[in-house]
């Protein structure tokens, strides 16, 4: 009904007394430089147009002129907090389209990180929304816990941020002993720090209030937008990519599928609280099946796809994040194009903002999870 | 003390206006060293020892930058907010006794005094924001106005009953009616009123949100307003509000500690002093911290809802109830 | 109003929780690395910028001037040239320069390398107050690792 009216009023002068509030490119609740052009009244939002492009590095051309190994090393940088997620979708496109048989360690090394990886993202999201939010200090305990993981990626793959570990049909490197303990000693860590965040911060009665009720999504404006993720999750649907199209060796483990039906900001919340706790599961599992064997299978120094289209999802810690490419054949992709998960939930927020306060706004803003390379890319 | 009239004033004026500078300059640390060992790191120990003196080079570092008034601001106003702002809490100081002995005046209103010059700090910080002519602070300076509207409320109804227990509105007779042992400082005293702690709880949620401190910082909230009212003001300008942000927390906790912990008084009944008071007034202004540092901000509809549908009502009751029991007994 | 009453009061001890929580924070040891007085070591795999390797008994750089990674750069920051010499098998290399402005570190080129002759350093703060300090770096003169 507030869209029907808002969308009538466009294009004409805006009521006196309204005014545009211009939050970004540089403000401390955007997390990156997202701009949001707000027409308000008072502190409630009639319109929340969000602006983005202050960060495009044209990845999609990027791809299009560079072979498939050499683009490889852009997908850490789409969604710098996500890097295993999107790098897998890239190796999993060329390895389905070449028909690279990935050696199964390979891909348990691959799901492990992926999924310290989410933990991490999510990590990173709890402390920058609870800063949205006005409290500081689960910020840092956070961060505390996600140093832990950063050290055990960076030990086996060299980067913090930028992993760049999955090849076309393995890794780059092998794990060692020390990872497998390392990881094993963080799942047991991390499970009472859960815990920990649950009393300090999920069980508060300040933030419940704070996140009840607000910023409702419904799943039909899901499915309207392309929102995916928690997002989609929360708005209670179960769809996660890596159950409805598996891919890696996710089949064999057992995981459960959070989903929390209110669509607010609160079940948003709790779906990447219990998505860090299933993660957990998958890592611990995925830790005692780890098989022996090699990490790389055999790949052609150059490598051609077959004319045709791919397309290659994989669930990223935001959401679906796909890759489809076009090739004629040559060891350049004809065309890339990337489908990010933080873009199509960014534009759920123009309609969901309508009519609310602006401190609401922001926490609807902040659970969606955006990183704002990941919409502009 | 002895000391001839005209020069008492002025002895006294130097002390509260070092006790409060340095105060203001020192919580800042306080609250730096506070957060960070909540958050588990060492916070400030590069300049002097445990970062003692940093207080100290911050104060130099703002002292030495420009004070930029934006072109379409309100120039006068925004010049007049910082000066105004800091003014209330040294007032408001002349009146509290610091033990027996020392105090800057002994007035027979001093309550009433404090809350009057407790206002003013709002109308600096909205003038402040106002005159910004910065979006940002003008949401603020409507904030800030609608929130101390609430909580003054709720605070002067506490502060009512507590008056109708002591029946005199001098701090340091209420101090002296709390000697003897913690059992006779107010928060305890349950014959007047079986409600007494909870009496306390609501002047200390007064007291966070009068003093615009977390989980009710509605006026500077980084993330919604930038910095709120103070957005536009650089250098020692922006210090200022910072530096009054603590004075009142320092009168704050100070008239806590006389109204409901008994002042000066040793709660085991000998050896009162100034030291009793400083010693609860820092526990309490580390309390405050330690709330800023636990908890997420409210929003600010549900801060205006807490107070007039929970804090007021609830107030009122402990108003009548004391009312009553006073009457009976 | 039973609702009302329980938000209250379980609102109430929510909040003790959390500021017991802190507290018992308040009390462990800091976590962090007081950076510039202590560091912590760079693991073995770390992708600091690339330097060539050098055979220990003669000082000569591995590098047979393949160009194998001048053309797998994305960025193309790798300069190359080599010759090959009166009475020797391979080439051997002449320049060798990098471009660290529009290098990502990604390791393309150490991976591509036939003769291993290109590795990871550990640098991780490098700095200049010159613009074109890291334009044109070059390799073959820098012997040791870049002072961190």
């Amino acid at each position: 009904m507030l869209l029907e009216q808002t969308i009538s009023t466009r294009g004409t002068e805006p009521a006196p007394e309204t005014f545009v509030l211009n939050l970004g490119p540089q403000h401390p609740a955007t997390h990156g430089v997202l701009r949001l052009k707000l027409t308000m009244d008072g502190e409630y939002i009639l319109r929340g147009e969000p602006v983005p492009g202050y960060i495009h590095r044209m990845h999609e051309k990027m791809g299009e002129n560079r072979t498939y190994a050499q683009f490889l090393p852009n997908t850490s940088r789409i969604d710098y907090l996500a890097a295993m997620h999107y790098t897998h979708a890239l190796v999993a496109l060329v390895e389905r389209a070449a028909g690279i048989e990935v050696p199964p360690r390979a891909e348990y090394v691959r799901v492990i990180t992926s999924e310290l990886n989410r933990i991490s993202s999510h990590l990173v999201w709890f402390g920058a929304y609870l800063l949205d939010l006005g409290g500081f200090t689960p910020l840092l305990y956070a961060f505390d816990d996600r140093e832990k993981i950063l050290d055990l990626l960076e030990a086996i793959t060299g980067a913090r941020l930028t992993y760049g570990y999955y090849r076309f049909g393995g890794l780059a490197n092998d794990v060692d002993a020390a990872f497998v303990e390392g990881t094993r000693a963080f799942v047991t860590y991390m499970q009472p720090r859960l815990d920990l965040y649950r009393k300090l911060v999920t069980d508060n009665i300040i933030l419940r209030k704070r996140l009840e009720d607000i910023g409702p999504i419904s799943a039909e404006m899901c499915r309207r937008y392309g929102a995916s993720g928690p997002v989609l999750r929360g708005a209670g649907v179960a769809c996660d990519v890596r159950r409805t199209e598996p891919y890696s060796v996710y089949p064999s483990l057992d995981f459960a599928v959070p989903v929390f039906p209110e669509g607010d900001c609160l079940a948003r919340y709790r779906v990447r609280m219990e998505e860090m706790a299933q993660s957990l599961r998958i890592i611990d599992q995925a830790l005692t099946q780890l098989p022996e064997g090699p990490i790389q299978a055999k790949v052609p120094r150059v490598i051609k796809l077959p004319p045709g289209e791919y397309y290659s999802a994989v669930e990223a810690a935001r959401g679906r994040f796909a890759i489809r490419v076009v090739s004629d054949g040559k060891d350049i992709p004809y065309r890339v194009k990337l489908r990010t998960p933080s873009f199509a939930n960014l534009t759920l927020f123009e309609e969901a903002s309508q009519g609310m306060m602006l401190p609401d706004a922001l926490a609807l803003l902040g659970s969606l999870d955006l990183v704002i390379p990941d919409i502009d890319r | 003390m002895n000391v001839p009239e005209p020069y008492r004033l002025l002895l006294y004026l130097v002390g509260t206006l070092a006790f409060v500078g340095l105060n203001a300059a020192y919580l800042v640390w306080v609250e730096r060293k506070g957060a960070a060992r909540f958050q588990r790191r060492p916070g400030p120990t590069e300049v002097g020892p445990a970062g003692l003196l940093q207080p100290i080079a911050d104060a130099l570092k703002l002292l030495s930058k420009q004070v930029l008034v934006p072109p379409e601001a309100d120039r006068l106003l925004f010049r007049l907010a910082p000066l105004l702002v800091l003014m209330p809490a040294l007032m408001c100081l002349a009146t509290i006794p610091f033990s027996a002995a020392l105090g800057a005046r002994d007035l027979n209103l001093g309550l009433v005094m404090v809350f009057a010059f407790g206002s003013i700090n709002v109308l600096a910080i909205m003038l402040g924001g106002w005159a910004s002519r910065n979006k940002y602070s003008i949401i603020s300076a409507a904030r800030i106005v609608s929130q101390n509207v609430a909580y003054e409320i709720p605070m002067l109804l506490v502060v009512i009953t507590l008056l109708m227990v002591t029946g005199t509105m001098n701090l340091r007779e209420i101090v002296e009616q709390q000697a003897g042992g913690f059992w006779h400082w107010h928060i305890l005293r349950l014959t007047a009123n079986p409600l007494m702690p909870v009496t306390f709880l609501i002047f200390f949620i007064c007291l966070l949100a009068e003093t615009n401190r977390a989980p009710f910082d509605m006026a500077e909230a980084e993330s919604e307003l930038v910095a709120g009212a103070f957005t536009e003001y650089a250098g020692m300008s922006f210090g200022v509000f910072f530096m009054a942000e603590y004075a009142n927390v320092l009168v704050g906790c100070s008239l806590a500690t006389v109204l409901f912990f008994g002042g000066w008084q040793s709660p085991v009944g000998v050896g009162s002093g100034l030291l009793w008071f400083l010693l609860k007034l820092y526990l309490l202004i580390f309390l405050v911290v330690w709330v800023r540092w636990t908890f997420p901000r409210t929003q600010f509809y549900r801060l205006l809802n807490l107070s007039w549908t929970l804090l007021i009502p609830v107030s009122l009751g402990i108003l009548l109830l004391t009312a009553g029991l006073l009457k009976v007994f | 109003m039973k609702r009302a009453l329980s938000d209250l009061f379980g609102g109430f001890v929510s909040l003790l929780t959390g500021l017991r929580i802190t507290l018992q924070q308040f009390f462990k040891p800091s976590v962090t690395v007081h950076y510039p007085h202590e560091t912590l070591p760079m693991p073995e795999r770390f992708r600091g910028p690339v330097m060539l390797v050098r055979d220990p008994a003669t000082g000569q750089a591995l590098c047979i001037a393949c160009k194998s990674c001048e053309k797998a750069c994305p960025s193309d920051c790798l300069v190359v040239e080599g010759v090959k010499r009166e009475g020797d098998k391979k080439k051997s290399v002449t320049e060798f320069k990098l471009d660290f402005t529009r290098c990502s570190l990604c390791g393309s080129c150490v991976e591509v390398c036939p003769v291993d002759a290109l590795k990871f350093s550990k640098a991780y703060n490098l700095a200049s107050t010159s613009r074109t300090a890291f334009c044109q770096i070059d390799l073959l003169e820098r012997r040791e690792e870049p002072r961190p």
